[in-house]
């Protein structure tokens, strides 16, 4: 037995008995449970407190439009907060919690908000906590989130994995109940691609919670026959324990599968659930339509629920919900369940707000009656009817179904911002306006609720869809099933109720919003906002109708003259780690190794990540305890014989045609069509308003090919532009582009020994000395015995230098030949900060200073800009405003007193003005210690920079207290005439 | 969205970055003698049209082609999907 | 012969390999590779020498052809060139020799990584790693997409054999997306 609720028949496993805790008490459930069923079969009902009076609440549904039964699930790091106990699919060894409560659900001590109830109506915290101000992030927010409070966090990783994926499909079908089922048989048959999901772990929707027929056998029999026939169908996907969670452009839809959450833990390597993308050419929303409340005097005891949730409840998993049970109905569908309830042996009474209720013999209906009062502290015990007389009657019961009709799930119909229309007939807002593209709407979610309507609009919503897909459907036979027409009066609230819950989850009351409209927020917008009504995990699902209705009264309008709010993604709560998928921790984005990667391990690398590369920063050796020894050893060794840098990182583009030159001449602002074969030439790119987009280099290896190189952030955007340049502006152009960034290792070698380094290994046919390989040469050569290289003269450090690249396989054996052929110069490995010092050192301006503000006549290139040429940038870098004679110049700075340090950030004044915006001088980009000079040198904009060589100006930053005198330099701190190079 | 490739059919937006309008392929002639008026023109000044864009997409994560997208901004309904390249020539540009 | 010794785009000596449930996973090592791009004009000379160069039509766009050199559609008039490496290790300048001025040619060997899925239903790995649409994919498919942020060509060499080539190097991360999708799918 696993409680004491069970009821004969339903669609659980009895012989699969599941052993599992709420609240640290052990109870046992079945397989096909949820965690309410199995907690209402075992007599439980308080399942939670509400969220500001902390008011006893149990389940008030038996779906995902839950408001109440919002517990924990599992312990420890897989915690999961705000979980709803009626979709929760039960599990053995499940540990399950309720929350915001304290100490315990059955006395909470927080409940006393609920006597304080006057004083905490909408708007309160608005109202209350307003002063003083300093007061709110302090002291009020906290207190009050941890006194209305939803769960709360492990704080612990999540252990598990999520997946995100991509699905494509002729048809998605959202939702397996009759409607779905329909559209995805005529649609399979037809041979279309079909994707059909539901959110359920049992696919049927109401019709495994509902009795009746479908031809001759129920209609769980119908469903589970009819989903078998779908999974044999290799164009069908049938999947559960999938939701929909949002309708995007031109067919696109956000679904997550629950792949593991039915299990203790997921199977090793599996996902808990994953993301999917779901393309679709056609998509069918058969998402039925929920149940509504209606709202009176104490509406929110536990053992009120929804009659639908009854039915389903004692249907589907064999579960009463009460000993005695009344239902509280405005419509037909009301008696559906009480005559479910009564063939179940469960005495039942129904409350009609309709004259002229159904009669019947099977059970007492009250016609005319309303509910107006209940009791019971932790749980129905009793309910107040006033009869249409006027006389009242108690009624002792102990679950109270309430049914004020239905409302189509027309949820995703708003994602493109379709405005749902009020359709008079079924007193419900059904799917309108401008739909998603490629989607319509079938069953009960577009208004038809009789089973038979759903299976027939289900299939002429797939007909229409197979049409559009070019097929031909076959129209299977449907079985015939119920057709009862909708009888429904709308009664939406018991006049004079104050204390009766519209919206359960924000503990919105009628009372709320009366004063929401009384305070003047009357747009629907206004009242959701001020009251909270619809917010939170369940979005109004059960309660946004009832409110509208409240609202429209007290304002004396219609319904649809109130309007109503729209929906937005996601469909029901997604857990965010579904969202981040496999990009988390150290794959929360790919890593790029250099070829030297491996190797610099071996060393003992510092790494630091640059965009997505792992580079060398600094090389420490032992005894080293302080990163700037490291730096400062790299540099003084280099600059005193030889180091060597992996710059792989840099973007390199093959750039071939016989009009490559002419391309490089619009690309870059400077010139290179006369720049001979075997010559390398620094390229100075603008974007077209005159702005350095990029530097680097163009190495030109025969007449129509040359290598471009890029900075290492800029390797991408420069890619993509110049492929617009080339299609869009240019297409006429002969020149062909491809990105070799990966292909090559490439290694700076640096010092005054790098050619007596490199002439080790470049094999003897290839004269690398000054005269046959002069500063700025390149050409392709062949290293230790034939290995296909490239070779560059080029310096970044100021050096004698060169590049050298090999094809990238063969990276890492050349770092370890050129680290042990060098060991007779003591050569060395330097890194990324090494590098920033020699390049300080010698001017060159690296991102900090192409820092999107920048001109060429900032970065004193300004005569690079040639006129004689039609170059991207050129006309706009013209404008006066980027040429007045004050302009910013780059300059160096070194501080007066040797001891004192420049800061990069900081910025420049004049000796004597007030330290204020309209009195700045410019900042500084780049500083570093050079251990060449012994002091803090630094780069920087400097206004009229270029004629201001050896004045005295202050270097300030306010924010960390610098206010020191630095001297303007040349930015060529080390070896400005640039002999080394030559060397 | 869903950008119809010209060459490659239907692919998700997302294999695309975004420039902005395609009225970006016409540079003006750096020879002109309101050559500076046009430049600003050209970089600065856009149409917003709340209906119809012709806009520049590259298949970043594809071939790599730069598309001209007419594309609704109220609806973001895509009717015409064209290879920047073509519309380029089309409109006059050669080297 | 030079005597300086390659490292696989995972950063060993030998090309990894592991099963995963059915399916291998196979790191790839020995092809050589090189792009052709038409020169402007020259559309059709390109696409006739590479038809000599693989046996077979130059690929339309979205398929890949040929047997002991091969050729995959990468863009307008754009090809990558597969060949093995043990005989063609000079690839580009191989084919600037048979196809001379009409085409612009790259070396493109150590710019890619490749991994080879070998087995059956792959396709259910393919689903959580690209948007490739595989229902019709038989043999002969090529798409360019992103993988896990990357840049990747996936090829169908036939319905249990397919190639991802990635930025050689993101080849560790490439890798850890391919074998993570592989124990969720197998």
């Amino acid at each position: 037995m696993t409680g004491k609720n069970r009821l004969n028949g339903g669609m659980i496993d009895r012989s699969t008995s599941f052993g599992f805790t709420f609240d640290g008490v052990s109870y046992r459930g079945c397989a096909g449970d949820t965690l309410a069923s199995a907690l209402l079969a075992n007599g439980v009902r308080l399942m939670g407190r509400s969220f500001k009076y902390h008011r006893p609440r149990g389940p008030m549904t038996a779906g995902s439009e839950e408001p109440n039964a919002i517990v924990e699930l599992r312990s420890g790091a897989r915690k999961e907060p705000n979980t709803r106990a009626t979709t929760a699919e039960l599990f053995d060894g499940l540990v399950a919690n309720s929350q915001n409560r304290w100490p315990s659900l059955k006395w909470d001590a927080m409940a006393i908000n609920d006597l304080f109830s006057p004083f905490l109506t909408a708007g309160f915290y608005y109202k209350t906590f307003m002063w003083p101000k300093a007061f709110w992030e302090k002291l009020y927010e906290p207190m009050i989130r941890r006194a209305a409070g939803l769960g709360t966090l492990s704080h612990d990783p999540d252990p598990d994995n999520y997946d995100k994926g991509y699905l494509h499909c002729d048809l998605l079908i959202i939702g397996a109940g009759p409607a779905g089922l329909a559209a995805a048989l005529t649609a399979g048959e037809a041979g279309a691609r079909v994707i059909l999901a539901d959110e359920d772990f049992v696919l049927g929707g109401r019709l495994i919670a509902d009795t009746g027929t479908l031809a001759d056998e129920d209609g769980a029999t119908w469903a589970g026959k009819t989903v078998a026939r779908l999974q044999a169908m290799p164009n069908v996907r049938v999947l559960s324990r999938s939701t929909v969670i949002g309708a995007f452009d031109h067919g696109i839809y956000g679904m997550v599968e629950r792949v593991s959450d039915h299990l203790l833990e997921p199977a090793p390597g599996k996902p808990r659930q994953i993301l999917w993308r779901v393309y679709s050419k056609r998509a069918i929303l058969a998402a039925g339509a929920t149940e509504r409340p209606i709202v009176f005097e104490n509406n929110d005891r536990p053992g009120i629920m929804l009659a639908s949730a009854m039915r389903a409840y004692a249907n589907r998993w064999a579960v009463s919900t009460g000993s005695a049970i009344a239902v509280f109905t405005n419509n037909d569908d009301g008696h559906r369940t009480a005559a479910d309830l009564v063939s179940k042996g469960v005495k039942t009474t129904v409350i009609d707000t309709r004259p002229d209720a159904p009669e019947t013999t099977d059970y007492e209906t009250l016609s005319g009656a309303t509910v107006t009062n209940t009791q019971g502290r932790l749980g129905l015990a009793a309910i107040e009817v006033t009869l249409s007389s006027g006389t009242t009657r108690s009624l002792t019961v102990d679950g109270l179904g309430v049914s004020g009709g239905w409302n189509p799930n027309v949820h995703l119909t708003c994602h493109q911002r379709g405005r749902p229309q009020w359709d008079e007939n079924l007193a419900a807002f059904v799917p309108g306006g401008t739909l998603p593209s490629g989607l319509s709407v079938a069953g009960a979610a577009s208004g038809a609720f009789s089973t038979h309507r759903a299976l027939q609009t289900g299939q002429a919503a797939a007909v229409e869809a197979l049409g559009d897909l070019g097929l031909k459907a076959s129209n299977p036979d449907l079985p015939k099933a119920e057709d009862a027409p909708i009888r429904v009066t709308p009664f939406w609230h018991v006049t004079g109720a104050k204390r009766a819950w519209v919206d359960q989850q924000n503990d919105v009351t009628a009372k709320d919003i009366k004063l929401a409209h009384q305070e003047n927020f009357r747009s629907v917008e206004h009242l959701k906002r001020y009251t909270t009504l619809g917010m939170a995990t369940d979005q109004g699902k059960t309660s946004n109708i009832a409110g509208l209705a409240i609202m429209a009264d007290v304002a004396g309008k219609q319904i649809p003259e109130v309007g109503t709010t729209i929906f937005r993604p996601p469909y029901t709560p997604v857990a965010m780690g579904v969202l981040a998928g496999r990009s988390r921790d150290k794959t929360f984005r790919p890593v790029r190794k250099t070829p030297s990667h491996y190797w610099a391990e071996e060393q003992g690398a510092v790494f630091v990540e640059v965009g997505m590369w792992m580079r060398a920063q600094w090389f420490p050796q032992p005894g080293e305890t302080h990163w700037r020894q490291s730096v400062d050893r790299e540099v003084l060794q280099t600059r005193k014989s030889v180091g060597v840098c992996d710059c792989t990182t840099l973007g390199k583009i093959d750039v071939q045609g016989t009009d490559a030159a002419e391309f490089l001449n619009k690309v870059y602002a400077n010139g290179f069509a006369k720049l001979p074969v075997g010559k390398t030439r620094y390229g100075l790119m603008l974007r077209e308003d005159g702005i350095v987009m990029d530097d680097g280099t163009a190495a030109r290896l025969a007449e129509d090919h040359f290598v471009v190189t890029t900075t290492t952030a800029n390797a991408v955007p420069v890619y993509r532009h110049m492929e617009f340049v080339r299609q869009c502006l240019f297409p006429d152009l002969d020149v062909q582009l491809i990105s070799t960034t990966e292909a090559w290792a490439q290694y700076a070698v640096a010092g005054p020994n790098s050619r007596k380094l490199l002439q080790k290994i470049v094999d003897p046919e290839f004269d690398i000395s000054n005269e046959g390989f002069p500063f700025m040469a390149c050409g392709e050569i062949t290293v230790c015995g034939g290995l296909r290289a490239r070779l560059f003269r080029i310096s970044f450090s100021g050096e004698l230098a060169f590049e050298i690249a090999v094809p990238t396989r063969y990276g890492d054996a050349l770092m370890r030949r050129l680290m042990e052929e060098g060991k007779e110069f003591d050569v060395v490995p330097y890194g990324l900060e090494a590098l920033g010092v020699m390049r300080i050192e010698k001017g060159h301006a690296a991102g900090n200073e192409l820092n999107g503000t920048t001109t060429a006549n900032n970065l004193g290139m300004g005569r690079m800009v040639s006129k004689a040429k039609d170059s991207i940038g050129s006309k706009l870098s013209e404008r006066p405003g980027l040429n007045e004679a004050d302009a910013l110049k780059l300059v160096g700075l070194k501080p007066v007193n040797p001891d004192d340090k420049v800061v990069a950030g900081a910025h420049l004044m004049t000796k004597g003005t007030p330290v204020d915006a309209a009195h700045d001088q410019g900042y500084i980009t780049s500083a570093c210690f050079s251990p060449n000079l012994g002091f803090h040198i630094g780069l920087g904009y400097l206004k009229s920079g270029d004629t201001r060589i050896g004045e005295i100006i202050r270097l300030v930053s306010p924010l960390t207290g610098v206010d020191h005198e630095v001297e303007v330099v040349s930015a060529h701190f080390v070896d400005p005439e640039g002999e080394r190079l030559r060397a | 969205m869903i950008i119809n490739h010209p060459i490659l059919g239907p692919r998700d937006a997302a294999e695309f970055v975004y420039k902005g309008d395609a009225s970006l392929i016409n540079r003006p002639d750096w020879q002109a003698d309101d050559a500076a008026e046009r430049f600003h023109e050209y970089g600065y000044l856009r149409d917003n049209s709340a209906g119809l864009h012709r806009e520049l997409w590259f298949h970043e994560q594809g071939d790599r082609s730069w598309l001209v997208v007419t594309r609704d901004t109220t609806t973001h309904e895509i009717t015409k999907v064209e290879l920047a390249r073509d519309v380029a020539r089309a409109e006059g540009r050669s080297r | 012969m030079h005597d300086l010794s390659p490292l696989t785009p995972l950063g060993n000596a030998e090309p990894s390999i592991e099963s995963i449930g059915e399916v291998t996973l196979e790191e790839v090592t020995d092809v050589a590779l090189a792009s052709v791009a038409a020169r402007l004009g020259r559309e059709d000379d390109t696409r006739l020498a590479l038809a000599t160069l693989i046996e077979v039509d130059a690929p339309a766009p979205s398929r890949h052809a040929g047997s002991t050199i091969r050729a995959f559609w990468t863009g307008p008039d754009q090809w990558m060139v597969e060949a093995p490496l043990e005989t063609h290790e000079d690839l580009a300048k191989m084919l600037s020799n048979e196809i001379g001025s009409a085409a612009s040619i790259t070396e493109q060997t150590d710019a890619w990584c490749r991994f080879d899925l070998v087995g059956n239903d792959l396709f259910r790995a393919l689903e959580l790693l690209c948007p490739a649409d595989t229902a019709d994919w038989s043999g002969g498919e090529v798409q360019r997409c992103s993988i896990e942020h990357l840049g990747c060509f996936v090829l169908c060499r036939d319905p249990s054999t397919v190639s991802i080539l990635g930025p050689r190097s993101a080849a560790g991360s490439l890798h850890h997306a391919l074998v993570t999708a592989c124990h969720a799918a197998f």
